[in-house]
């Protein structure tokens, strides 16, 4: 059987943003780890929300109203399946992955964990992984403990039961928004559970590019944003298991997230929506279903195969192209990294790449990627990242190296 | 549309290549003052020596883009050797020149009040960073070197 693939010409079509030019040149998308574009489908089903069905959800009864919660439900429903959750009502909406954490931070963590609790985290999080259990630390005397990294990128996981060691909490990274790098989620879950510590798992940049099983998993909290894949902005999930969920004081207060409320207090809703006061985003969450129905369209192994084999691609040719003026931060074994590929050139500061390699319409993310405690690590104050998509193919690499060759010569002492 | 020789000007380019009074002073006497560009991860350092009312000597460190390392290395050369009033005075002058065409964009006024901020100020090398401002993002970049040149004197001020 041959592996599955991508017609990448026919999902190209699919996204009218790459229809477009700018600078008179052909748009090279290659900045989907920050935020990826939409298909017209998930354009299609957020205009029609609008267009057809606009009301507030579990509140009319007039239909229109049961129109609207009813695909405000199902997009619920299919976040789930997705990503192999046992019930629709453990997937919380969110705005994004950082609000996801942050849940887990204000409700879970401040009702479970006290003085001197460590929480155990990488160096290669992003910040959204960071701050908020450092504002906890601050708050509540927790103590963070740090994974750190080996020559190749990877998390170096020789003294994880002593770091493991009386830890209520491990936090990490299904794969790095810098590195590429995948952590494998199996294995350090079993190991938190077996020291008696809940495995929260940022899944920002995993579930748009892995087939994702949370329950194989193992993890208790995995935390994801529609706008990485396919969706659009201001939504995401968190995914906890039902009785965790439920065991979980409330985060914001407000409607929607009450059974009951009279002078003296309140009655919490029942799950998800306990976790989701106020009008939440609707359009939105119809179009991170629609996103969802794409990928699944696609196929997410398929999905996977055309990301190893581009990224393949791609650090191929920025190696023949420039040798060692360029250095990848990240795995080289495409099996163990997704398609974000981190990188210095000799010389040139990624801000200033950016601006030359955007003439030709190609765009890239230089910066330090919410990820300050990695760039310390890598001891380099920013560097600049192409990552590739399904809409991404050879052509775009190719555009990327011509791009770097230009910024090459424009700065050439 | 601005094109990049707008923004990189090859008399920025000789100033990147090439910064101008980096090193570093003994401190104290001279104070050190960091600034920090959190978006992109850009650092300047600035020794300053304050003899009197006269920025005496002043060094330069740090790393990042050419545009903020360009703009440091020029701004050392513009108020080395000049009095804390004039340092001062160029600090606002250069601010408005990066402030013109933002204000302009989000139509708050004709920049009147910028432009005599520009009156009499020789503002020099300095002029061919104008071109920043068409990269409202790298305005940032261009303008750090300035900020942190104005903590190290009010910082200074305060120790005197």
């Amino acid at each position: 059987m041959t592996a599955p693939t991508l017609d990448v010409a026919r999902i190209k079509a699919d996204f009218p943003i790459l229809k477009r030019q700018v600078h008179g040149k052909r748009l090279v998308y290659l900045d989907s780890a920050a935020s990826s574009q939409k298909p017209l489908m998930v354009l299609d089903a957020m205009d029609r929300y609008y267009r057809e069905c606009n009301a507030n959800v579990h509140r009319g009864v007039y239909t229109i109203a049961e129109e609207a919660t009813a695909a405000f439900e199902a997009a619920r429903a299919k976040v789930a399946r997705f990503v192999h959750a046992d019930h629709a009502h453990e997937i919380v909406y969110v705005r994004n992955a950082t609000e996801a954490i942050n849940l887990v931070a204000y409700s879970w963590a401040r009702a479970n964990l006290g003085p001197g609790d460590p929480i155990v985290l990488t160096q290669m999080e992003h910040h959204a992984n960071v701050v908020p259990w450092h504002i906890l630390a601050a708050e509540r005397g927790a103590e963070l403990r740090w994974i750190s990294l080996t020559p190749d990128y990877r998390l170096d996981l020789t003294d994880l039961d002593e770091l493991l060691d009386g830890a209520k909490l491990l936090a990490f990274s299904a794969m790095s928004n810098v590195l590429g790098t995948i952590n494998e989620v199996r294995p350090l879950a079993d190991a938190a559970h077996a020291a008696g510590a809940q495995v929260l798992v940022d899944a920002c940049q995993a579930v748009p590019h892995l087939a994702v099983d949370v329950q194989a998993w193992d993890a208790d909290f995995v935390a994801f944003s529609a706008h990485k894949m396919c969706g659009p902005t201001g939504i995401g999930a968190l995914w906890a298991r039902a009785e965790l969920l439920e065991a979980m004081p409330p985060f914001m207060g407000g409607g929607e997230m009450i059974t009951n409320v009279t002078v003296d207090g309140f009655t919490p809703n029942e799950i998800p929506w306990k976790f989701e006061a106020g009008t939440p985003a609707i359009a939105e969450a119809i179009g991170f279903g629609a996103a969802v129905d794409y990928l699944d369209d696609l196929g997410m192994d398929a999905v996977r195969a055309h990301e190893k084999a581009i990224t393949a691609y791609a650090l191929d040719a920025l190696d023949r192209r420039f040798g060692d003026n360029l250095t990848i931060y990240g795995p080289r074994d495409i099996d163990v990294r997704g398609g974000a590929i981190s990188f210095l050139f000799a010389g040139i500061h990624a801000h200033d790449i950016s601006q030359v390699v955007d003439e030709e319409a190609v765009c890239v993310r230089a910066g330090h990627h919410c990820a300050k405690p990695l760039m310390r690590v890598l001891g380099v104050p920013a560097t600049t990242r192409a990552s590739f998509y399904v809409y991404n193919d050879e052509a775009d690499a190719d555009a990327l190296v011509d791009a770097l060759a230009r910024a090459e010569r424009f700065f050439a002492i | 549309m601005p094109g990049l020789e707008d923004l990189y000007r090859e008399i920025i380019l000789d100033h990147y290549r090439a910064p101008r009074n980096r090193g570093e002073l003994p401190v104290p006497p001279a104070h050190k003052v960091e600034g920090f560009n959190p978006l992109c991860g850009d650092e300047v350092v600035l020794f300053l020596d304050i003899d009197g009312d006269t920025v005496a000597d002043l060094k330069i460190a740090g790393q990042g883009c050419s545009i903020s390392q360009a703009s440091t290395s020029m701004m050392s050369g513009a108020v080395k050797g000049k009095s804390v009033a004039e340092a001062r005075r160029l600090i606002r002058a250069f601010k408005a020149l990066m402030s013109i065409h933002e204000s302009k964009l989000e139509g708050e006024g004709d920049g009147e009040d910028l432009r005599a901020e520009l009156e009499g100020v020789r503002l020099g090398d300095l002029e061919a960073l104008q071109g920043v401002v068409k990269f409202p993002v790298r305005i940032k970049c261009a303008t750090l070197a300035w900020n942190t040149l104005q903590q190290g004197l009010d910082e200074a001020a305060e120790d005197s």
